[in-house]
């Protein structure tokens, strides 16, 4: 007996659907192993968790708090892999965005609330574009790895954060408050750009309404306009795409900017939402790698914007039942282990998606080689 | 009737022992084809035997099965005079065969000597300890006896494609060939270059090694082979005496299959205005090299001039380089005297050139997409198909349902992925998508390729209504027969250059032959 392995020619609807869904089931029955190996017991260790993420009092809230951020980064890596332009900058992209939106709610001292919202959306995207765009340069014009470049920008655009705040003098930095004088912290932005929140029970926060928003308008983007289109054939073939006389170096540009921009929406999100300053402590917006994590949701959610969202407060939620269950008998490791069995069943189940794998009786001849190209 | 050549018997090996490889009635099937058709062959100690066929002829399923890579699904096989049955490329190494192949196995980062080492099964190569010194050196003692001297320690990303070519060779001399197999040796050599390589080619025969050299470049096999065994649709059809034939001989048992079958255009097609001008275009190649060289064309409104040559010899660099896919590094092409802009995809469909690409699956489509996106690859940015920024999906569906009707492609419907159509069905598909634009230049690169009896003729039916409706059609194909059924002239490409030009009309077929194999006269 053998197994084999075939590509699917076609791919069933309900397959994109039920395969996740069982990844998810074999995910939780591995953990609930590894939980009974530290001696846990899975159904209370499950009930809790889900108490703790979702219905225990103000639980659903830290809930959508952890999966604002994680929808940004999520739609930002989706937008760029749909087209095979592996994007893993997201991280870098949000400090931009931060970087930028802060400046905006500085400069623009006085203004409204709305005022102050719009020009902090448009900085913070403006900024999370402009440094992706680099890595989407390099890509275009000198086909660059963009997997390598936009990761070691991370780095830079992490260094860059810390020396706004605590190597210089900058626009961003305080130096008039007291506080400022012991530690070196970044300057608070007026009340009026503190985005708003919505609901009184469960609290919404603006950053998150814009998320699925943006969700709602990348799925329009990619399903149903040229772009999608040219997108879609660019990522299925790019010799096609280039035969078909589409600009493949304008369309790489463009999806960098995009994804660039989403991200950087994330950076403006964390600022206007929660930190109301340019945080560069490296326990603070640096220290949850939520462009790393973007790129599992996205993962998860199969580039589908919508799943995103969803995937995004599943993710968000585990994070904070992990956070909330933390204590001495159940490490933080644990939590760890749990995102990374879900990624893990999740990457194996898209095999099925795309192959279809067949037990069989070995043939007696020997299998003719693999590469039959050089008749 | 059977060629002449067909009776002609084995000539003998020079030298009177055993051959140094025989095989007797060796068959290899693939799915669907038969590559080798009981083929015999034998080569001598001590000579350089040709193996020359056309591109499919078999040659290099041959070889595989000579050195391991494949196993014959009949026939025989004796090195030395001994039967050997090889299930791996080791067996064929041990038997002391060595292949050189078209593209290098070569680890880039690594020096030549590394790269020689690998895989070395020698009591040298498996021990623990590594002795790069004594390897360095009797490379470098290879190379001087053969005259192909690279630096041992040089690493394979600084050397030439030729000194890359020697180090192959080297390869397969440390490991004690005797009898070493090169496969289109010339294929990435300069004229310098290949000189080089034939005199170590000589050197080692002389040493009594056996050569066995596959080509399909005639004046090559006549320089330096002893003797040639021609293969032909996977069958062996003579072995000869190099020394005893000549070009148009040799060009005949290669090409020369039922000659008098073809079944030649009755009467003369009207022709109109001069559509499609292209003026001594240079191209480079992927490895830098020019690929097209100084290549001018002229085709007139309904007429078909077809492109003939061996595969390799520049005509996917020119269809690519007219239809704007390749940038040009010198000449002009024009649509109906309006210069087109050179490497410009987008601006070559607006000039009206269409393109029929030889890889369908790849670049004619993008395989994983639905028909219905596929037949507006080109199109999707027209009013038709768009209305501001969005797709008008129902409208392009409806075109898709249209046109799979009118081609009657096979298929279960408009969102069925072009991956999983037929090639016959697939090109139907290119076809009509590119013949919905309105063409004034159609460039079709290898139509039939792969395609059965019925959708061949289905193509030729597409390709001669487009000619009557006044389309200015490049075909280029390797098949002799389809280029004399369609074309009213053919031009004759070797090794980038047009090397001549037939009326397709009263052209003989052994002549383009001649000049496909890079023997023409003029």
């Amino acid at each position: 007996m053998s197994l084999r392995i075939e590509r699917r020619l076609t791919q069933p609807r309900w397959l994109s659907v039920a395969v996740p869904l069982g990844s998810l089931v074999v995910a939780f029955v591995l953990i609930a192993v590894v939980l009974l190996a530290t001696g846990h017991n899975p159904v209370t260790t499950y009930r809790d968790m889900f108490e703790a993420a979702f219905t225990a009092p103000g639980a659903l809230t830290q809930t959508l708090i952890g999966a604002t951020p994680l929808l940004f980064t999520g739609l930002a890596a989706a937008a760029a892999f749909r087209m095979n332009l592996f994007n893993i900058g997201g991280e870098g992209q949000l400090y931009f965005g931060a970087i930028g939106s802060s400046a905006a709610g500085l400069l623009l001292v006085g203004q409204s609330t709305t005022v102050l919202i719009a020009a902090m959306i448009a900085a913070g995207m403006a900024a999370g574009a402009a440094w992706a765009l680099i890595p989407g340069f390099l890509r275009a014009y000198l086909s660059t790895n963009e997997i390598i470049t936009s990761l070691m920008l991370n780095y830079v655009a992490g260094l860059i954060l810390t020396y706004l705040i605590f190597d210089s003098h900058s626009y961003w930095r305080d130096t008039t408050s007291a506080s400022a004088a012991v530690f070196p912290v970044g300057k608070a932005l007026p009340d009026a750009a503190n985005w708003p929140t919505l609901g009184s029970g469960v609290v919404v926060p603006f950053g998150l309404i814009v998320g699925v928003a943006a969700a709602a308008l990348l799925w329009v983007l990619y399903s149903r306009t040229r772009f999608g289109f040219e997108v879609q054939v660019m990522s299925d073939s790019p010799r096609a795409a280039r035969y078909s006389g589409m600009r493949t170096r304008r369309k790489i540009l463009a999806v960098m900017a995009l994804s660039g921009a989403l991200a950087g929406l994330g950076g403006a999100s964390q600022v206007g939402d929660f930190l109301h300053t340019l945080d560069a402590d490296p326990k603070g917006l640096r220290a949850y790698g939520y462009g790393y994590t973007g790129i599992v949701v996205a993962a998860l959610a199969r580039y589908n914007p919508f799943a995103v969202v969803l995937v995004a407060v599943l993710l968000g939620g585990l994070q904070n039942a992990g956070s909330a269950l933390q204590g001495p008998d159940f490490p933080s490791g644990l939590v760890g282990v749990m995102s990374g069995m879900i990624l893990f069943t999740t990457l194996g189940g898209e095999l099925l998606i795309r192959y279809r794998v067949r037990l069989q009786r070995r043939q007696r001849e020997a299998v003719a080689p693999a590469s039959e190209g050089g008749r | 009737m059977e060629p002449t050549a067909e009776s002609q018997a084995v000539a003998p090996a020079r030298t009177g022992a055993s051959p140094a490889i025989a095989c007797r009635g060796i068959t290899k099937r693939f799915p669907g084809v038969v590559a080798n058709d009981a083929v015999d062959f034998e080569a001598a100690e001590g000579e350089v035997h040709a193996l020359l066929g056309e591109n499919g002829a078999g040659k290099s399923t041959l070889s595989n099965i000579f050195t391991g890579l494949y196993r014959a699904d009949e026939g025989e096989l004796e090195v030395h005079g001994r039967p050997v049955s090889f299930v791996s490329p080791r067996d064929g190494i041990a038997a002391g065969i060595g292949m050189v192949h078209q593209h290098f196995r070569l680890v880039e980062p690594f020096t030549v000597a590394e790269n020689v080492m690998l895989g070395d099964q020698s009591d040298v190569g498996r021990s623990f300890r590594l002795h790069p010194r004594a390897i360095e050196d009797r490379v470098a003692e290879l190379g001087e006896r053969y005259g192909m001297a690279v630096d041992p320690r040089a690493r394979i990303w600084q050397l030439s494609v030729g000194e890359q070519q020697r180090v192959e060779i080297l390869k397969a001399l440390y490991r004690e060939a005797r009898i070493l197999i090169l496969d289109e040796p010339t294929a990435v050599l300069t004229p310098q270059e290949a000189a080089a390589l034939f005199q170590t080619l000589r050197a080692m025969a002389a040493d009594g090694r056996t050569v066995i050299f596959i080509s399909h470049k005639l004046h090559e096999v006549k320089a330096v082979s002893d003797r040639v065994t021609v293969l032909r649709d996977g069958r062996s059809v003579a072995t000869v005496d190099t020394a005893a034939s000549t070009l148009r001989s040799l060009a005949e048992l290669m090409v020369g299959r039922e000659l008098q079958t073809y079944n030649r255009r009755e009467g003369r097609r009207e022709v109109g205005e001069l559509r499609f001008e292209v003026d001594g275009i240079t191209a480079a190649g992927d490895r830098g090299v020019s690929a097209v060289h100084d290549v001018s064309l002229r085709v007139h409104a309904g007429e078909i001039l077809g492109i003939a040559g061996v595969a390799g010899n520049g005509q996917r660099e020119l269809a690519e380089a007219v239809t704007g896919l390749r940038p040009l590094q010198f000449g002009a092409i024009r649509v109906g005297g309006v210069t087109v802009h050179p490497g410009d995809p987008r601006s070559a469909i607006q000039a009206g050139i269409a393109h029929v690409p030889e890889d369908r699956l790849h670049t004619g489509v993008a395989p994983s997409l639905s028909i219905s996106s596929n037949v507006v690859l080109k199109s999707y940015r027209s009013d038709e198909n768009s209305a501001g920024p969005f797709l008008r999906f129902h409208r392009i569906r409806d075109w898709a349902v249209e046109l799979i009707r009118r081609y009657d492609v096979k298929a279960p419907g408009p969102g069925a992925s072009a991956r999983q159509l037929s090639g016959g069905n697939l090109q139907k598909v290119v076809l009509a998508r590119e013949f919905s634009g309105t063409p004034k230049v159609l460039v079709i690169a290898a139509p039939t390729r792969g395609l059965d009896v019925g959708a061949i003729e289905t193509v030729h039916e597409h390709l001669r209504d487009a000619a009557a409706s006044g389309v200015a059609i490049l075909l280029i194909s390797e098949d002799l027969d389809e280029l004399m059924t369609l074309s009213d002239r053919i031009a004759v490409m070797y090794e980038g250059r047009i090397v001549g030009e037939v009326d397709a009309a009263t052209a003989a077929v052994a002549e383009i032959g001649l000049m496909m194999a890079g023997g023409g006269g003029s």
